[in-house]
């Protein structure tokens, strides 16, 4: 008995055709179809935001989305956000402020704090802790997450980038 | 006398002869892939014929376990094998947790697979193998197991009560371990001293709630009978001979391999019961089986920590010395102790830590660790230190109050002063070199302490309560075989590298201690990169394989810079040497003339570059013709490192926390953090900084939110992400850090740890910030996590 559903989507700028379970998660399917592994699962309850992905522009988290939810949609992961650029600054940031230990979390922190510059270019540092309050940390106590993040939106203010990060530059 | 500032010298001398790098913030290269999405954790693996398991766990605290009905489940859609725990017994032995060094302990044995009895909500009880996770899953609902409840030990207070059922009735009681110390004179003490002041302390069970949840891959091939376990650990020798010996396997038939770890925090360095299940199965099915626990198994079966009550008093006089501190804790730690660490540590180390900042003579503590139904405890980062400090400096802040002294000045009082080292703390505690006066000092001007008096005093006349609360801290790092390896643990102390010159002249650098995002193979970078003479971007480390890297302890007790960092090091330099060497014979020089530096061979006098190592390597490895009779290249190079010189080298440091509460919710917030570490040589000031941080936001969470709630017949309330809080980045306060470097001179480096102290001062600093608060109304609360509610009811709102 197969109740398998047809849904085609872009991927990161790829057209993805799949016949899946409709009780597959995004996530899952992301991960174990098409072997994007970026997104992390942390809880599969919608609390820790490991998971997070952006579908039509905006974040939701992949545990709590259904595939077949997607069917149609333009879903962008941490893989295709890193290759197009939209993360460079943020990810030069973090690696400065080391803002990332063990490194789960952050696919998910990155996207939200992408999301926030684009939404609140101008918040304050207290607005970032706040925006940021949906992803968990374990390792960093948010401090340094927060440092990079304001590092971001005071040279996008500036009209800046943020300098590369290079070995025995 | 080591006194720190005559040390101050060493620590601005470089250990190495061209220092870029070490004592410098440079950023972790090779983490820059997790940004990326291109880590790999073990759930990202995906290996031929892999199947997956899911475990029937007890849903009970304690229940006898009946028949198993696995008929139903086995025919369902994709399942390989259902397994109870008399099979898995057939090839995997139980296992008893005990040290040989804690006189009197004792604990059960204990089965991968629970079998007759399950004595914990979460332990697991039948396998489900299937080749989807949702196929095994789906067959779970079909298992049917007979079972009946037992009376569960829950509360620990009574569980030494005679009425009480005794869980394991072999042992004769539910009493794990007990220890008894009395040094000095306290009884005549307490009866004579001007001021006595006592409280009750509660720490509320808590665990790490590690991002990634625990979990492996075991893959077991029959043609070469070799088992390979993916694993998220910390010390995959560790379980490489566990597997061994429960599975009747030696070394060379175990491959343990640990890539990415999402978080270990100490939760990650204990061996589980579904760690052996799922490699048993593996050597069952002869193909690959990966578990990866879900968020309620995760807080079901993670280890727990710090379930503690202690009561406490200090004695003082009257001129503001500190004379005695005497504890009494009670402890429990599940049914279980577990394997192989054991779940005595803890208290043990409380014992080991009261008052240890102080230069008081008299100290007495008891110690009683105890069995009860609830999930077993561990080491989980700090171990004890949280608890033994908070306890402490709670004490301590009381004294002062009524001696009517700043609790600042009280503290520099009594600390152990820094010129008194080395010394024997009052537990017997061997103490190489501390720093606290010149690290008290250093917070005075960090936090510019008297404005901030001055600013609270302000604000309490227009009924804003604010408190500062200040904790001092020693904590156990670099630690020899004296905390496992004498009480017959095989858990190595030692860890050794070998640094190999590749022959453009590229450096590999292989260690057994692992990263779980501290940074260790960062600073090992930048060990080696100074001490071979190549730039950064020249080094790779490899860590996390039992196949590949030399023997040795993983991370645990904050010894990955002092001890891993100590044998790169020597390794690194061995192999300058020996590239030096080769270089003298190629250029047919005497080796005294030739120095090595950025990756060339120099000319000692001149400066003069005479050739690059990649000239080095090519004659090192294909023209070895061209050299002496009898001239080795060895540019591979392996040194182990042991600090054998101290139980444990001591690190120290100061927290304060400023804090505001409101009186008519009971609500908490933390205005500002700040920190003062002394872990020796800094290695990298930006990565103590954030290990400094996000232990002290771990140590809050202890403080502040975190708890395992349990009813009245055993069962966890709050097991879930949603309903166990844990600290998020709109309620963490910033958090300032300073350095003192007082190194170690049981090594080169001089390093020590730095990775647990965040957590150990956190707890105690808010707490006595909480109280400083609320004094003026009078009340004060002990009883961690300091809830709203706490508070209320110190307050008699509610």
């Amino acid at each position: 008995m197969s109740l398998k559903k047809k849904i085609s989507m872009t991927v990161n700028g790829r057209l993805v055709n799949a016949e899946i379970e409709p009780r597959r998660h995004l996530v899952d399917f992301l991960r174990e179809d098409l072997h994007l592994k970026g997104p992390h699962l942390g809880c599969e309850q919608g609390a820790c935001g490991a998971c997070t992905v952006k579908v039509d522009g905006q974040i939701i988290r992949g545990c709590l989305f259904l595939a077949v939810q997607a069917d149609g949609s333009v879903v962008e992961t941490v893989e295709g956000l890193t290759k197009n650029g939209v993360l460079t600054d943020l990810q030069e940031s973090f690696m400065r402020h080391n803002a990332m230990q063990c490194g789960f979390c952050s696919s998910g922190m990155l996207l939200a704090a992408a999301e926030l510059i684009e939404k609140q270019p101008k918040a304050t540092r207290e607005q970032v802790r706040e925006w940021i309050s949906g992803n968990y940390c374990r390792c960093t106590g948010y401090h340094s997450i927060v440092d990079a993040i304001i590092d971001v939106l005071d040279a996008r203010a500036k009209g800046q980038k943020i300098k590369p990060v290079l070995a025995d530059a | 006398m080591n006194k720190p500032s005559d040390l101050k010298g060493m620590v601005l001398d470089p250990v190495t002869n061209d220092q870029r790098y070490i004592g410098h913030s440079e950023p972790r290269h090779g983490a820059r892939r997790l940004l990326e999405g291109q880590g790999t954790y073990i759930d990202d693996i995906q290996l031929p014929r892999m199947a997956h398991v899911v475990f029937w766990r007890s849903p009970v605290a304690h229940m006898k376990i009946g028949k198993i009905h696995t008929e139903h489940a086995s025919k369902m859609p994709g399942v390989l094998a259902v397994v109870d725990g008399v099979q898995m017994a057939k090839i995997c032995k139980p296992w008893v947790a005990t040290l040989g060094h804690l006189a009197g302990m004792k604990s059960a044995p204990q089965h991968a697979l629970a079998i007759d009895r399950a004595c914990w909500q979460g332990e697991p009880v039948v396998a489900v193998v299937a080749e989807t996770r949702a196929q095994a899953e789906d067959a779970l609902q079909h298992i049917d197991v007979e079972w009946e409840e037992l009376p569960a030990v829950v509360s620990m207070e009574t569980a030494l009560d005679a009425d009480t059922p005794v869980i394991h009735p072999d042992l004769g009681d539910n009493l794990c371990f007990t220890r008894s110390l009395d040094v000095g004179n306290v009884d005549e003490v307490f009866a004579t001293a001007d001021v006595v002041a006592e409280a009750t302390f509660g720490f509320g069970r808590h665990t790490g709630v590690t991002l990634e949840p625990r979990c492996q891959i075991a893959d077991y091939n029959p043609g070469d009978r070799r088992l390979t376990v993916y694993h998220s650990q910390q010390a995959p020798h560790m379980m490489q001979d566990l597997y061994c010996r429960q599975f009747g396997l030696s070394e060379s038939d175990v491959h343990v391999i640990c890539k990415d770890v999402g978080g270990s925090f100490g939760i990650k360095v204990h061996a589980y019961p579904d760690d052996f299940a799922t490699v048993g199965l593996a050597m069952m099915l002869e193909r690959p089986v990966k578990f990866v626990a879900d968020r309620l198994e995760s807080f079901t079966s993670d280890i727990h920590a710090r379930e503690h009550r202690i009561k406490g008093r200090i004695a003082a006089n009257k001129a503001g010395d500190i004379l005695a501190f005497e504890i009494d804790d009670l402890t429990a730690i599940g049914p279980y102790s577990m394997f192989p660490r054991t779940s005595a540590i803890e208290g043990n180390q409380v014992v080991n830590l009261v008052g240890g900042p102080y230069k008081h003579q008299n100290y007495r503590a008891k110690l009683n660790v105890v069995f009860q139904n609830k999930t077993p405890t561990c080491q989980y980062r700090g171990v004890g230190h949280p608890i033994a400090c908070a306890v402490t400096e709670g004490l301590v802040d009381l004294a002062a109050q009524k001696l009517q002294m700043d609790p600042l000045e009280f503290r520099k009082r009594n600390v152990i002063p820094d010129d008194a080292y080395p010394c024997s703390g009052i537990s017997g505690i061997k103490l190489e070199v501390l720093s606290h006066e010149q690290c008290l000092r250093t917070i005075e001007k960090m936090m510019d302490y008297s404005a901030l008096r001055k600013e609270q005093a302000e604000l309490r006349k227009k009924g804003i309560y604010r408190g500062i609360g200040f904790a001092t801290l020693i904590e156990l790092t670099n630690p020899s075989p004296a905390f496992y390896g004498v009480g017959g643990a095989r858990i190595a102390s030692q860890d050794g590298a070998t640094v190999r010159m590749d022959p453009s002249g590229v450096v590999s650098v292989l260690i057994g201690v692992g990263e779980q995002g501290q940074g260790t193979e960062g600073i090992y970078t930048q060990i080696a990169a100074d001490a071979v003479g190549v730039p950064i971007d020249q080094v790779r480390v490899i860590t996390g394989d039992t196949d590949v890297t030399p023997y040795g302890g993983g991370t645990w007790a904050s010894r990955g810079a002092g001890v891993g960092g100590e044998a790169v090091l020597l390794a690194s330099q061995a192999l300058q040497e020996n590239i030096i060497k080769l270089a003298g014979a190629i250029l047919n020089r005497p080796v005294a003339e030739l120095t090595a530096r950025r990756g060339y061979i120099l000319d000692k006098a001149t400066g003069e570059q005479l050739l690059p190592f990649s000239e080095v390597g090519r004659v090192g490895y294909f023209r070895t013709d061209t050299l002496p009779a009898g001239f080795s290249a060895d540019l591979m190079v392996t040194r182990h490192y042991t600090q054998k010189e101290y139980p444990f080298i001591f690190t120290n440091g100061v927290q304060a926390s400023y804090v505001e509460v409101d009186p008519d919710t009971g609500f908490v917030k933390l205005l500002k953090h700040w920190a003062v570490e002394d872990c020796g040589r800094v290695i990298n000031p930006m990565l103590v900084n954030e290990q400094v941080r996000g232990a002290i936001v771990q140590g809050i969470g202890g403080v502040l939110f975190e708890e395992c709630l349990y009813d009245e017949s055993g069962l966890l309330r709050n097991g879930s992400m949603a309903d166990y809080l844990v600290p998020m980045a709109n309620e963490m306060p910033d958090i300032e850090v300073a350095h003192v470097e007082t190194p170690t001179q049981s090594s080169k480096l001089g390093a020590k740890g730095a990775g647990e102290a965040g957590t150990a001062g956190a707890p105690g600093a808010v707490q006595n910030a909480i109280n400083d608060a609320l004094a003026p109304l009078n009340a004060s609360v002990f009883d961690q996590p300091i809830t709203c509610e706490k508070i209320l009811r110190a307050l008699k709102k509610i």
